[in-house]
């Protein structure tokens, strides 16, 4: 994922709402001595939280007694409940039907850009059954970690239009844990035109799970210097041109992890099938990084790449993929925009190797991932379609099969 | 950052090696504290492995690290909040001024009493619930014990490290005599009255953590005010401590009385014998512990009238609770406080000067404090339909300290003669046969999510946890 225009409304209409149970409270006070923002108040009968104040920095989460101050509420902005209601409180209302809580943790401008990003397959998927436990919202968007750059490097030739850049952040002595197929989110410094902190963009990690550089605390992230709209008229991406700017030695105040659902599967013989476009290669660098450092482990799974871009100067990542043995991944490439040929894109690929895919989807031991631009999302979708149809098998009932074992996972922005 | 470091012999975020003479006499007292936890620490809990929170840092994200530790291997440190370097003594004869690092020479005496009174209750409270562990109604309950007996030793190391720091060789004594002395000893018993009583079942454990260590609580907050600093900051840490202590009181007497609605609902019966005969505890022997934790509780905050009180305040080594958020003029000279007192035979208030009834401010502030729990009991009674309701009884009730001490007075506050009090005692007071008919409740569960019959599970397990998880590991 690579989420940088403006996709979602500049302040979510949704807030996460924080709430202490009066249930469960002891009226310790414990929280308020701990709340950097002063958003905890309390009178004789509750303790409350200011919905005003808030940022969700979850300072006061861990340090409370009972348990009481985990709880959150979401709710559209306009109808937060105001300090004199919990103040009138003996119990928490319940969760509303219009709003459920089901984000497991993750800041509702977070869940947000996740439902949109996997809304092509109708939601997120099931993670797959051996994939790792992922580390979630360990840094909230109020309590961001700081993470330094050790490195910038761009990774399409130069003189093409597109300035795709691999950056490495590091994290020092912070924990950031990260898997592969999560995402991170960046806040870029400043604030809007209309004075409000920018929103949070998020970034699939391109490393794998032990670091950029194993055994070391950083992550690597693939961002595309962002010129123009979806519509192709001129914009300046505020987190993409502050990031492709950056000097290694700089800062940046990174949140997440996110993402609990677009994982690898870990157990052996597990086979990957990814199908990607442009910097929708970084989950895929990620999981065929770390299939590479564990090659000697004879392991098996084989791995299928489709790989879309314009020309061979603008696939980031072409000079190390093509070193990879063909025994190790089969990798099909397919270029929009070389002149003198054919416009071929991924779904073309598909089709052409469809007895593969074909052989591959009715396989339980492979898992699938989709990512790129929203636009490839049809296409991969119909070739699929067709490739099933060739080989006496249903996409439309497969599909929701594949969802539920966890083995077809989309991202798109 | 105020990470601890843990690779020292002991856990400290005070630069302890960079002073080695009190290194060292600390790694003297150290083997003395752990033979200490051998004889007089929870019974039984050899190879018990726990699931704890450790403070990894004393900032909000890194003090409260769960995780399974063998209680052998538990390791006690010395954790004190970050200085700041613009505090300064917010009330008494030296407002304004600057707070201490080390002891002024007129104050030595003073604060050493402060900080060995404090220091005390923390290892008699341990030895007050060791024999618990083999009566824990659940896994649950049983890590809660622990948690609470490793941080109270933590709390023993935190006075222990003032009184070495600070004091010389009389604070190396009293660190010394801190481990000698035992609860309900007859020849060396604690300092403290009610850290001389016996905790000998569960419900008397809630309503100790509940009352008890709520004194506890108004305490380190009125000492957390100190112009004394490095006191101040060892008590704020150990305040983020206590409040779990007040949570397993508070939530585990509302599971009592939980559990015991629930089963006075389904025989349809407020008979105190049928609802004993139902291996449940009736709500008036509830009641009459209440009553009993109470009153010993709020002699701890010692004398009416004191003196001392007014000197401790007067030379900033004391503070009221929330000094800082009160808004007169932190000298108090010329301010009255009431007190009530017994004349001819009706309880009186009376005007007295406020510096000298700081005890009884303190006293008035805890009891507000803990009337807010007992609401919230009540309203579990209330929510099962049910008429009955748990009261705070007269301050005045069973005192052994302070103007009421000679004086009979009533849960409602009526003064009585020695006839009716006598007539009266058992109706009020947890009796003999209460104590023996709740220990005759107490047995050991120790399947993991199985509660004893007595008792409700928690509406939570912690640290998010199911509530049957194995909070306990016997290897």
């Amino acid at each position: 994922m690579n989420v940088d225009a403006d996709q979602v409304a500049p302040v979510s209409p949704l807030l996460r709402q924080h709430l202490i149970d009066p249930e469960i409270c002891i009226r310790c006070n414990t929280c308020e001595e701990t709340c950097p923002l002063d958003a905890i108040t309390h009178d004789s009968r509750n303790y409350v939280v200011d919905p005003a104040v808030c940022n969700a920095c979850n300072a006061c989460v861990s340090p409370c007694p009972t348990g009481a101050i985990d709880n959150w509420r979401n709710v559209p902005r306009t109808s937060a409940w105001s300090l004199a209601d919990q103040l009138q409180w003996d119990v928490l209302p319940p969760p509303t039907a219009s709003a459920p809580d089901d984000t497991g943790g993750v800041p509702a401008e977070i869940a947000a850009i996740t439902a949109l990003a996997s809304a092509g397959q109708g939601g997120t998927s099931a993670a797959p059954w051996s994939a790792a436990t992922p580390s979630i919202n360990l840094h909230p968007p109020g309590r961001p970690a700081v993470a330094t750059v050790t490195g910038n490097f761009r990774l399409t030739a130069e003189g093409t239009t597109s300035d795709i850049r691999h950056l490495v952040l590091d994290f020092g002595s912070i924990a950031f844990p990260v898997l592969e197929g999560q995402t991170i989110g960046i806040v870029p410094p400043g604030r809007d035109a209309d004075g409000r902190p920018h929103h949070v963009r998020l970034y699939s990690v391109a490393s794998p799970r032990d670091g950029e550089r194993p055994r070391y605390n950083n992550v690597a992230i693939t961002v595309k210097r962002v010129t123009e709209d979806h519509a192709g008229q001129p914009i300046a991406g505020i987190a993409s041109n502050y990031l492709c700017d950056l000097e290694r030695g700089a800062n940046v105040q990174v949140v997440g992890p996110f993402g609990a659902s677009y994982l690898m599967p870990d157990h052996p013989g597990a086979r990957l099938l990814m199908i990607c476009t442009g910097t929708g290669s970084a989950p895929m660098r990620a999981m065929t990084e770390r299939r590479r450092r564990r090659m000697a482990l004879g392991e098996g799974g084989d791995l299928m790449l489709f790989f879309g871009a314009r020309t061979p100067e603008e696939l980031p990542y072409c000079g190390p993929l093509m070193k990879l043995p063909a025994s190790f991944i089969d990798i099909n490439l397919a270029y929009s925009r070389v002149p003198g040929q054919p416009r071929q894109y991924v779904q073309d690929l598909i089709r052409a190797r469809g007895a593969d895919v074909a052989r591959r989807l009715a396989d339980p031991q492979t898992f699938i991932y989709v990512c790129g631009l929203k636009g490839m999302e049809q296409g991969v979708a119909d070739a699929f379609r067709e490739v099933c149809t060739k080989h006496g098998q249903d996409w439309d009932a497969l599909l929701p099969a594949l969802r539920a074992q966890g083995r077809y996972h989309l991202e798109t922005y | 950052m105020n990470t601890i470091n843990y690779s020292e012999k002991i856990p400290n975020n005070v630069n302890l090696s960079g002073d080695r003479a009190l290194q060292r006499a600390l790694e003297h007292w150290q083997p003395n504290f752990l033979q200490w936890w051998a004889e007089m620490g929870p019974e039984g809990t050899r190879d018990a492995s726990v699931y704890l929170r450790t403070a990894v840092s004393v900032d909000a994200g890194g003090w409260a690290h769960f995780d399974h530790v063998r209680m052998p291997d538990y390791r006690w440190g010395i954790f004190l909040t970050p200085a700041d370097a613009e505090r300064r003594i917010h009330f008494g004869e030296h407002l304004g001024e600057a707070v201490w690092q080390d002891v002024p020479g007129e104050h030595r005496a003073n604060l050493r009493r402060i900080i060995v009174t404090q220091g005390d209750t923390e290892p008699a409270s341990i030895e007050q619930q060791r024999h618990l562990g083999l009566t824990a109604p659940s896994l649950y309950d049983l890590r809660n014990l622990f948690q609470i007996n490793v941080e109270e030793g933590r709390h023993l190391w935190a006075m222990v490290y003032l009184l070495h720091r600070h004091f010389g060789r009389d604070g190396r004594e009293e660190a010394d005599a801190l481990l000698q002395r035992r609860s309900g000893d007859a020849d060396h018993p604690r300092i403290l009255g009610a850290f001389n009583e016996r905790t000998p079942d569960w419900l008397a454990f809630f309503m100790f953590t509940y009352f008890t260590d709520r004194d506890g609580k108004f305490q380190l907050c009125a000492l957390a005010e100190s112009g004394f600093d490095p006191l101040a900051r060892t008590t704020k840490f150990m305040l983020t401590e206590e409040a779990h202590h007040m949570f397993v009181g508070e939530s585990g007497v509302s599971r009592v009385v939980q559990r015991t609605c629930q089963v006075m609902k389904e025989l349809g019966t407020d008979d105190p014998a049928r609802v004993r005969a139902a291996g449940v505890i009736d709500l008036p022997t509830i009641q009459r512990y209440l009553n009993f934790h109470f009153a010993v509780t709020i002699d701890l905050f010692g004398a009416d009238q004191s003196s001392n009180a007014a000197t401790f305040y007067g030379a900033g080594l004391k503070g009221r609770f929330e000094e800082g958020k009160r808004d007169d003029d932190h000298r108090l000279h010329g301010l009255t406080y009431a007190v009530q007192e017994v004349v001819d035979g009706r309880i009186v208030t009376r005007d007295v000067p406020m510096l000298n009834a700081l005890n009884e401010v303190l006293r008035d502030d805890f009891i507000r404090d803990s009337v807010g729990g007992i609401g919230r009991w009540n309203k579990v009674i209330e929510k099962a339909g049910l008429a009955f309701r748990l009261t705070v009884p007269h301050k005045a009730f069973n005192r052994k300290i302070g103007t009421f001490a000679n004086v009979r007075v009533a849960p409602d506050g009526r003064v009585v003669n020695e006839a009716e009090w006598a007539a009266h005692q058992s109706a009020w007071l947890a009796s003999a046969e209460d104590r023996a008919f709740v220990a005759s409740l107490m047995g050991r569960v120790i399947a993991p999510g199985q509660f004893a019959n007595w008792i409700a599970p928690p509406a939570m397990g912690v640290n998010k946890q199911p509530v049957d998880f194995d909070y306990v590991r016997f290897n």
